[in-house]
Formats: structure tokens, sequence, C-alpha cells
């Protein structure tokens, strides 16, 4: 609640014209914005230019806003429509429905490797963990190696290879921190296409910190 | 419907359980499992982490050029 209040105060402000709201409301969203863009385009100046469009549409929009949604859904409804507009006028459009968009057969296939687990037809624990498979804990792995750059840096590297739709959608739910909604109405999915596209795309992302965690240590 | 769930299952189906999708029957299932499979529970553990971490990727800092581009636009827009 406190969240909307403050959204609407600096609403209020941005319409009288203040200049610390505006740069309130950019310091907060601009950096979304962009990564949100570069979903939709390769060119990093190319999402930069959108999300400055879409500011302007904002401040030229700002009479018409009725607050029926957030703030931050607004902008990012903008936002998603230049992208699109420009990623299919400059003909590299990322065609959702070419690639995985979260329904079968994707959908059958394991996110972990079958090799890890016992046969289904064994006699001793069908189906769990194997011998030596088993996960470890990271209970004892210091802060400062996961959050350290070069862990980040192997995630950034991980989501960017995903497919187009898992990229977009861990980006949009994990790192934007959107609602299952707001992201359905953005990527135009449904909320089950949504979802495994997101189990999806973090079961690789944990591997991939897996793999990582396990060569260092 | 089966009762015992497999740890090949239940790593399909952290995702539902940590968006807090998971229908009841299958949540108890999943939670019975859990207590008793140390494999499974760090598994939703590194999931725990991985989305952890993976939100700690947004960069919040403009660039000075960013501020400078975005306070003309603004002033250019006050101008009108």
């Amino acid at each position: 609640m406190d969240a909307k209040l403050d959204e609407m105060t600096l609403l209020n402000l941005l319409r009288q014209r203040d200049e610390m709201a505006f740069t309130q409301l950019v310091e907060q969203y601009h950096m979304s914005l962009v990564r949100l863009a570069r979903l939709f385009v390769q060119d990093e100046a190319v999402a930069e230019e959108i999300s400055q469009e879409t500011w302007l549409a904002v401040l030229q929009g700002l009479s018409h806003f009725e607050g029926r949604s957030s703030l931050k859904t607004w902008l990012f409804t903008i936002l998603t429509n230049k992208a699109k507009t420009r990623s299919r006028r400059e003909n590299r459009s990322l065609v959702f429905s070419d690639f995985d968009d979260g329904s079968a057969p994707f959908e059958a296939a394991p996110t972990v490797d079958p090799e890890r687990f016992n046969n289904t037809f064994a006699e001793n624990r069908p189906d769990h963990w194997s011998a030596g498979s088993e996960p470890a804990s990271w209970a004892g792995i210091p802060e400062e190696i996961l959050l350290s750059s070069e862990t980040l840096a192997l995630l950034h590297k991980t989501i960017d290879r995903l497919p187009p739709n898992q990229r977009s959608v861990i980006t949009l739910h994990d790192v934007e921190e959107l609602s299952s909604q707001e992201i359905c109405n953005i990527l135009e999915i449904s909320e089950t296409n949504q979802r495994v596209l997101l189990h999806r795309a973090r079961a690789r992302v944990r591997q991939a910190l897996e793999d990582y965690l396990q060569a260092e240590h | 419907m089966d009762q015992e769930m497999t740890c090949k299952e239940l790593v399909e189906l952290v995702t539902e359980y940590l968006e807090g999708t998971l229908p009841e029957e299958a949540r108890q299932q999943m939670e019975s499992h859990l207590a008793g499979c140390e494999g499974c529970t760090h598994y939703l553990e590194q999931m725990r982490q991985t989305i952890f971490l993976t939100g700690q990727l947004r960069e919040e800092d403009l660039t000075r050029q960013q501020r400078d581009d975005l306070l003309e636009l603004f002033r250019d827009w006050r101008k009108d």
C-alpha cells in the first residue's frame, strides 16, 4: 500500500512538472526498461532509445493515466509495445511462437539429467537420486563467493544464453520481480506456459550454478 | 493416486511449490518426501538460492550519459 501511495505522490508531482519526481522515477525504473527492451532487440543503443521514447510517452500521457494499473505495469506495457514494433520493423523480431513457448512437447522434457536418478525399474529406491548424484548443501559456501562478481557474471551469461522465451520469463519474474499476471500480459502467454518456461529457465540456471560451485570447491 | 512421491517427480514440481500453486495434496506429498530426503531438501535449497542470486542481477545505477539524456528529455517536455 505504501509503494502505491509513493507512486501516486510521484505521479502528481510529475504532473506538476517536478524534476525531482522524474529523477526518482528514472532511477527506479530506467535500467529495468532497458533490460526489458533487450529481450526484444539486440542492440544496446536501440534498447536505450526505446526506453527513452517510453519516458516521453509517459510524460505525454500523464493526463490520460487513470491509475487502474500500477505505474510500473504502465511503463512496461508501453515499452513492450514499442520494442515489439521496433523489432518487427527491423525484421529481427524474436517470434515467440517459433521457440519453446512452454507447451508440449517441451513441457514433458525433464529439467534434471535423468542419469542422476535410479532407474524407474530399479529394485532399490527407483527414481530417487542415485548414489553420488545427490545435490549437495550450499549452506557452507561463503557469501562472498555466492555474491561475487564472478558468480553473478556466470548467472548473467547463463540467462543470456537461454532460449528467448525462457530468458524473458526468468528476467521479468526473478530479476524484475513482476507478477505472473503482469508477465503474461506483457509476453502474451498463458499462466501455464509462463510457469513452465520459468521452471525450465530456473533449472538451467541452477544447473549452471551447481556446475560452477562444484568446480570451484 | 500414488502415495509416495519420487525425487524425479519432485524436481519437476519445485517451481509450482515455490510459487504456491501446487494442489494441496501434492504439496503435502512433497513436504512428506522432503522430510525424509536430504537430496531433495538440498535441491530445493539450491533452487531458492538460485532465485535469490538471480534477483541480485538488477543493476540500479544509471550512467551519467543516461541521466543527462533523460533530464534533457524532461526539460524539453516541460518547456511546452
